[in-house]
C-alpha cells in the first residue's frame, strides 16, 4: 500500500465519501419506492462496510488467511441461519403446525409427583 | 518485561494482532447471527414494519455520523502511532472516546424517550430484538472506549504504540456492525 493511501487527506476523503453515502441511505427511502429503499439502505450499507474494512481496517494488507478466517466464520454463521430458517418462514412441517395462537407453553407441573 | 503479544509473532502476524482478528471473527458470528435472526423475523412478521416506524431515523443517522467520525479519528491515531508520535496518537484516541461517549449518551436519551412512550423490551418481539441488538452493540462501544483509554494513557508516554492499531481494528468492526444495524432498525419501515 502506498504512502498516499495512508495519508491524512486520503482518510478524510474516505470519511467524506462515507458521510455522503450515509446521507443517500437516509434520503433514498424517503421516495417510498421499495427497490430504491433496498438499494440505498442495504446496498449502501454493504458498500460502507466494505470501505471501512478495506480503507480503515486495512484488511487487504493483512495475510490472506485473515480474510479466509472472516469469510469462514460468515459462511458457518449463514449455515446455522439456513438451518433454522424453515422454522421461522414455514407454517407447518412433518410433525408440527403453527396456529394463530402458537406460542411456547411450559410443561404443566406434576403436583402429584411431590407426594411420592 | 514486555508483553508476549509484543515480542512474539505467529503465522506471520504479531500475536496481539492475530488475537484481535480472532476476536473480530468471533464477533462476526455473534452479531451476524443476531442480525440474520432479526431479518428472518422481520420478513415473516409484517406487523414489525409498524413497530419499526416508531424508531427515530434522524437520531440513528446522527449516531452513524458519530461512529464514522470516530473511526476516522481511530485510523488517524493509528497513522500517528506508525510514525512514532505517541502524543498525537493518544490525542486521536481521546477524540474517538469522545465519539463513543456521544454515541452512548444519545442512545441513552433515545431509549429514555422510547421507554417513556411504552416501547419497553417486553412491549413486543420487535422491541426485544431492538433493545438486545442495540444494547449488545452499546456494550461493545463502552468496552472499546475503556480499552482505548488504557491504550491512550500508554501511548501518550510513547509506550506500546502497536496497541493503537489493535484497538483501532476492534473499533472499526464496531462501526461496521452499526452500519448494518442502522438500516435494519431505523430505515426499513
Amino acid at each position: 500500500m502506498s504512502e498516499e493511501a495512508h495519508g491524512t487527506s486520503n482518510y478524510i476523503k474516505i470519511w467524506a465519501i462515507l458521510v455522503v453515502l450515509l446521507v443517500l441511505s437516509v434520503l433514498g427511502p424517503m421516495l417510498g419506492i421499495q427497490a430504491v429503499t433496498l438499494i440505498t439502505a442495504f446496498g449502501i450499507a454493504v458498500v460502507k462496510a466494505y470501505m471501512v474494512a478495506k480503507k480503515f481496517m486495512h484488511i487487504s494488507e493483512a495475510p490472506k488467511f485473515i480474510t479466509y478466517l472472516m469469510v469462514t466464520c460468515l459462511v458457518f454463521m449463514l449455515l446455522f441461519v439456513a438451518g433454522s430458517a424453515p422454522d421461522v418462514f414455514k407454517s407447518e412441517g412433518d410433525n408440527w403446525k403453527k396456529t394463530a395462537s402458537w406460542q411456547y407453553m411450559p410443561p404443566e407441573a406434576d403436583h402429584g409427583a411431590e407426594n411420592h | 518485561m514486555r508483553p508476549v503479544a509484543t515480542t512474539r509473532s505467529t503465522a506471520g502476524l504479531p500475536t496481539g494482532l492475530l488475537a484481535v482478528w480472532w476476536v473480530v471473527a468471533s464477533e462476526i458470528v455473534i452479531f451476524g447471527g443476531l442480525l440474520s435472526s432479526y431479518i428472518m423475523y422481520r420478513l415473516s412478521h409484517d406487523a414489525w414494519a409498524g413497530q419499526a416506524a416508531n424508531t427515530n431515523t434522524w437520531i440513528g443517522a446522527f449516531n452513524t455520523l458519530v461512529l464514522l467520525t470516530s473511526s476516522l479519528f481511530a485510523v488517524l491515531g493509528h497513522q500517528a502511532a506508525e510514525k512514532g508520535d505517541g502524543k498525537k496518537a493518544a490525542r486521536f484516541l481521546y477524540y474517538t472516546i469522545g465519539g463513543a461517549a456521544t454515541f452512548v449518551t444519545v442512545k441513552a436519551l433515545e431509549w429514555n424517550m422510547e421507554i417513556s412512550h411504552g416501547f419497553t423490551i417486553t412491549a413486543s418481539t420487535f422491541w426485544s430484538f431492538y433493545y438486545t441488538a442495540a444494547g449488545i452493540h452499546a456494550l461493545h462501544v463502552i468496552a472499546g472506549a475503556i480499552i482505548m483509554a488504557i491504550v491512550a494513557r500508554d501511548a501518550a508516554k510513547g509506550l506500546e504504540l502497536h496497541r493503537v492499531e489493535l484497538i483501532g481494528i476492534y473499533w472499526h468492526f464496531v462501526d461496521i456492525v452499526w452500519i448494518f444495524l442502522f438500516p435494519l432498525l431505523y430505515i426499513a419501515k
